[in-house]
């Protein structure tokens, strides 16, 4: 044995299994079992860290999720992790951990010197100091933020594994400690499906910290007999290892399981983590409770530690945390440190108590083991600084100051039940006169807090409260209570009260007394926000920042409320403390997202002719979860450069574009030509058959949501295209009218966007191409109509239409076949110089047409007649959004409108979302505002006009054709003029030229 | 996360459901003959009650059918679910 505080036997350590690792770069060992904090006190390393703000020297503090101090780094590179508690990291081999906080060493800080200019740095010191002058501020931004912060992030990907897993049980029981323990088996025993969720590695809770006996017997012989039952039961899942952190409406709750610790080699291909989404029908919350610290002057050296860790570290890990021992209490319960730790050969220089008199059963056994016992005391202060090294007392009444040497001081002020998942369930909390602490007022429906989570003293309640909430549960459950809690017979004397109020006894002598170690919050600082008027508990918190650190001052919390009605002089019942809000303990950004990353994060949707633009080279663009080719750039050339190419393609010869992504809904039904008329603000019950027209659907208020062409199929049967981003939102919204507002309408949707593949083919040769390969006379079709044929033997529908302007149509062809068309049309183009085209050069041809695109001309607030098209309204007949078309509002002439813009100089493209302005500024410092009257909302190089242009919405646009404006762009007035929204004329040649 | 019970489905997550704003607004037979004051008002003012709130939800991940739920919107506890169309349950009904 190398760790010099070990003991020679005891605790719950694996001796057989001795563990290397390096703290700081020192090499160290430990055994299984042990926590990263256990193993350091082993070590004799108390010294741990630097506090956040004056850099103070910190030990541990705690056993579990309170601890504020010992927060360390852990592992390297890619898997390091800052802020672990040391006392929940369970030791490996190989484990590497770093303090924090700290330069250049820990022993050696120079951000210490914070600590000495401690005096002028009270609470709001930053809001205070750093607010003159203002234009400093980010220097002193930079400076603060280098100070502060605890660990570093990690810089490169996380390699590490994490995943989801969704569970439901009838009774969900947190924490497996006596309480937990009883509550499940009650549960289980009467049938319920039941999990068990624990935080700590192994079941036990508190009871793994202490000698306790249940019925005649070691308290952990029970757990493992409750555990072996539970774990027989197939009903009954535990997890260990999990921290229960978020509780949200309806019985869900998040959990964490940690399967391996930052770093840890995984050889079995576990996940590092896993996130359990539960849904319980009861939930019973025996989370424990957490110890309360005393606070007297320089409370927070290292070797000052909470008094059932102090004990605990040695039962559970057989450590002794010192060698000469100094219990500082105000209750009974830290007796129990005096009596185990004297039990394990660790001399205590005596017991102290803030209280007038100490004659329980606990004191009386201390005495009897001739410990000094000191009555009515209050704590002066401590000698030693990176260590204790004596504890000074003095009676509450005055006199003489006595000076105890010791190298740990034990500490407690009671108990403070775990309260904060009952509160995030909006559970109410009460203030308990005899415990000095908040307690859960009552129960919520199907949710209940047992053992000391409920404020409840002794073992032998705890496990009462436990087997009765567990049965009530699976009762609650439909299932019938059978068990008797009759084998918890155990029994305890009466335990003297806390004296809560003591605490602050000392607090009159000044110095530097913390309530919240980890934000180095003071009792002066309480009492100073308290005279500055930040005195409401949620104030309070933020000036100080008490309770704001990745504790969430679960220590600290009760002890600033308890001050802070001292100063109101006002009683405890007077205070609400703050709203407990998941989570409980942070969740890792890999755990949120579980197995959704890289390729998962997302669903990629892909067209049937995606592996021919691949291979082609294109560049594709996500459009919703769609990848659309881009444009299909040759060997080093611009996005411009091919671009052009593909527009002067479809203006001159003949190009091919993928355009399956458009969404596509299949309309029947009897009433169909009712339905299509009055999705649609134009008219569409007088189309033929075979006949299509483009059309724009508005929202109930009148604004645009969608374009597209309907086509008319049959007498009964409509094909109603959407754009790509708007499939699934128009397809619900027409599920939504015919559910809700017109179930009388006989009609029936149906999504087919992806059983169909359209290709477009462009250009004035498309006509050309395309005839010899169709069983049908091209020519007869009429523009906007629609034809079933086979295209080179494959069935389509072929419309004569397009999206640039010119001739062209779109072929839809059955997805299975698509590939195979594709690939034949193209072939037969190649005597034409066929190319592919890309949604960019689309985007183009359209803007030169004056076609609208929903998202660059429309944002939510433009209507049809914003957009010229209140000729083609048809208000003859009912439609969405018609009545809102004539409010006052929406016919106002000043209301912004669809335009074409033109620079002066012919290469200057516009930036699309640039404002428009009526009068040129010479410089973004003009005093007066400027009024913007408009902005671009499309801009592009057209190689067809051999120019740039643009469309916007301008106030009043109808009436300034030939006006200048001017754009803002980049802190300087670039002049446009006003043209119609439209830069070709009837054929097809640039209309301003 | 609420668990509601889709009256096809059976209780799911909230998160399969897309909620449509308060139930019962009841849209006017003739629009053409309402001000704009009144259209404005069917348009955009709701009640936002504390308490008891009959809403419109979707089962977007599931079957798709709308229906309506009577939520408190203080507890969070879903009191009834019933179809479009139906008469809002009444106090004390549940």
């Amino acid at each position: 044995m190398t760790e010099r505080n070990r003991l020679e036997a005891g605790g719950r350590i694996d001796r057989s299994h001795p563990l290397e690792f390096r703290f700081d770069g020192r090499s160290l060992t430990g055994y299984r079992g042990d926590t990263l904090a256990s193993a350091l006190l082993a070590n004799g390393v108390h010294l741990v860290g630097r506090s956040f703000k004056y850099h103070r020297p910190r030990g541990v503090l705690g056993i579990g999720a309170e601890e504020p101090n010992a927060l360390v780094q852990v592992a390297r590179g890619a898997q390091t992790e800052p802020n672990v508690r040391a006392t929940q990291l369970m030791l490996y081999e190989g484990l590497e951990a770093s303090s924090q906080n700290r330069w250049p060493s820990l022993a050696v800080d120079l951000g210490g010197l914070a600590d000495l200019a401690s005096s002028w740095m009270p609470a709001g010191f930053y809001y205070k100091t750093f607010m003159w002058p203002a234009r400093l501020w980010p220097f002193y931004e930079r400076a603060i933020r280098r100070m502060a912060g605890l660990g570093r992030a990690p810089a490169a990907a996380d390699p590490d594994d994490y995943d989801h897993m969704h569970a439901h049980c009838d009774v969900l029981v947190v924490g497996a400690g006596a309480a937990g323990l009883a509550a499940a088996l009650a549960a289980a025993r009467c049938g319920a499906r039941v999990i068990l969720a624990d935080d700590q590695s192994e079941a036990g809770g508190q009871l793994l910290g202490e000698r306790y006996e249940i019925g005649g017997r070691s308290a952990l012989a029970w757990v493992s007999g409750a555990m072996a039952e539970l774990r027989a039961m197939s009903e009954v899942r535990v997890l260990q290892r999990t921290t229960i952190t978020g509780h949200y409406d309806h019985g869900y709750l998040i959990g964490c399981q940690v399967f391996r610790e930052p770093g840890q080699p995984d050889p079995v291909g576990v996940p590092r983590q896993r996130l359990w989404k539960i849904r319980a029908r009861r939930t019973v919350i025996a989370a424990g409770s957490i110890e309360r610290p005393l606070v007297f002057p320089d409370n927070d050296r290292p070797g000052i530690m909470l008094a059932f860790a102090a004990r605990a570290y040695c039962n559970r890990y057989g450590v002794r945390s010192g060698s000469r021992v100094v219990v500082v209490t105000a209750c009974d319960d830290a007796y129990r440190t005096a009596l185990d730790l004297a039990a394990a050969g660790v001399g205590i220089a005596a017991v102290v108590d803030l209280r007038p008199s100490g004659s329980g059963h606990l004191p009386r056994q201390v005495r009897a083991r001739g410990i000094e016992v000191l009555i009515g005391q209050r704590i002066v202060g401590v000698r030693g600084r990176a260590r204790v090294e004596a504890l000074r007392t003095q009676s509450s009444a005055g006199g003489a100051i006595r000076e105890i040497a010791c190298d740990l001081v034990a500490m407690s002020a009671g108990w403070i039940p775990s309260v904060h998942l009952f509160s995030q369930a909006r559970g109410e909390l009460q203030f308990d006169e005899r415990l000095g602490v908040f307690v859960p007022l009552g129960r919520l429906e199907n949710v209940v807090c047992v053992g000391a989570a409920r404020g409840t003293a002794s073992l032998r309640g705890a496990l009462q409260d436990g087997f009765f909430a567990g049965q009530v549960a699976a009762q609650a459950c439909g299932l019938a209570g059978r068990e008797e809690a009759q084998d918890i017979a155990t029994v305890e004397p009466e335990e003297a009260p806390l004296d809560w109020r003591g605490i602050f006894g000392a607090a009159s002598l000044g110095g530097r007394q913390f309530v919240d170690f980890q934000n180095d919050v003071t009792v002066d600082d309480v009492r100073l926000a308290v005279r500055e008027g930040y005195d409401a508990p949620e104030h309070l918190k933020r000036y100080t920042t008490a309770g704001m650190g990745v504790d969430q001052g679960r220590t600290g919390n009760i002890n600033v409320l308890a001050l802070l009605a001292e100063a109101r002089a006002e009683a405890m019942t007077t205070i609400a403390p703050t709203t407990f809000r998941p989570p409980y303990q942070a969740l890792s950004f890999g755990a949120i997202a579980g197995a959704l990353v890289g390729p998962l994060h997302a669903p990629t949707r892909k067209t049937p002719m995606h592996d021919w633009h691949a291979g082609r080279g294109a560049v594709f663009e996500n459009v919703g979860q769609w990848k659309r080719p881009r444009h299909y750039p040759s060997a080093g050339e611009t996005l411009q450069a091919a671009v052009d190419r593909e527009c002067l393609a479809v203006r001159r010869g003949v190009a091919i574009a993928d355009v399956s992504t458009l969404g596509n809904i299949d309309v029947q039904g009897p009433d169909a030509e009712a339905f299509i008329d009055r999705i649609y603000c134009t008219r569409m019950s007088a189309l033929g058959i075979g006949r299509c027209r483009y059309g724009l659907m508005l929202r109930q208020d009148g604004m645009i949501f969608d374009d597209g062409i309907a086509a008319r199929l049959g007498e009964q049967h409509y094909l109603v295209s959407t754009t790509t981003a708007g499939a699934a939102s128009v397809f619900a919204w027409m599920e939504e009218w015919l559910q809700t507002e017109w179930p009388d309408l006989r009609v029936y949707c149906t999504s087919v966007t992806e059983h169909y593949a359209q290709i477009a083919l462009s250009g004035p040769r498309s006509l050309e191409l395309l005839g010899p390969l169709v069983d049908i006379e091209l020519d007869a079709m009429p523009f906007m109509s629609m034809r079933e044929a086979r295209v080179a033997g494959v069935p389509a529908r072929v419309f004569r239409l397009s999206y640039t302007g010119g001739p062209g149509f779109e072929i839809a062809v059955p997805a299975g076949r698509a590939y195979e068309l594709w690939t034949t049309l193209f072939g037969a183009g190649e005597r034409f110089g066929i190319i592919a085209y890309g949604t960019e050069a689309m985007h183009v041809l359209r803007a030169e047409r004056g076609f609208i695109m929903v998202g660059h001309e429309t944002d939510g607030s433009v209507t049809p007649g914003d957009l010229g098209f209140e000729g083609r309204l048809a208000m003859d007949k009912p439609f969405i959004g018609k009545r809102s078309l004539r409010r006052a509002d929406l016919l106002r002439l000043d209301r912004k409108r669809l335009v074409g813009l033109l620079t002066q100089a012919p290469d200057c493209v516009l930036p699309e979302g640039a404002q428009l302005l009526d009068e040129p500024i010479d410089s973004p410092q003009s005093a007066a505002p400027v009024a913007m009257i408009g902005h671009v909302t499309s801009s592009y190089f057209s190689a067809h006009c051999a120019r740039s242009i643009a469309l916007g919405l301008v106030r009043g646009g109808q009436a300034r054709l030939g006006d200048t404006l001017y754009a803002w762009v980049d802190g300087r007035a670039i002049e446009v003029t006003v043209t119609a929204p439209r830069f070709l004329d009837a054929a097809g040649k640039y209309a301003y030229g | 996360m609420l668990l509601i019970p889709c009256p096809w489905c059976g209780p799911r997550d909230e998160t399969e459901f897309t909620c449509g704003g308060e139930a019962h607004i009841v849209t006017p037979r003739a629009p053409e003959d309402l001000d704009d004051e009144a259209w404005g008002e069917f348009l955009y003012l709701r009640t936002n009650p504390k308490g008891r709130c009959a809403e419109r939800w979707v089962h977007t991940h599931g079957c798709r059918r709308w229906f309506n739920v009577l939520r408190d919107t203080v507890t969070e506890r879903i009191l009834t679910v019933y179809e479009v169309g139906a008469r809002p349950p009444q106090a004390g009904d549940d």
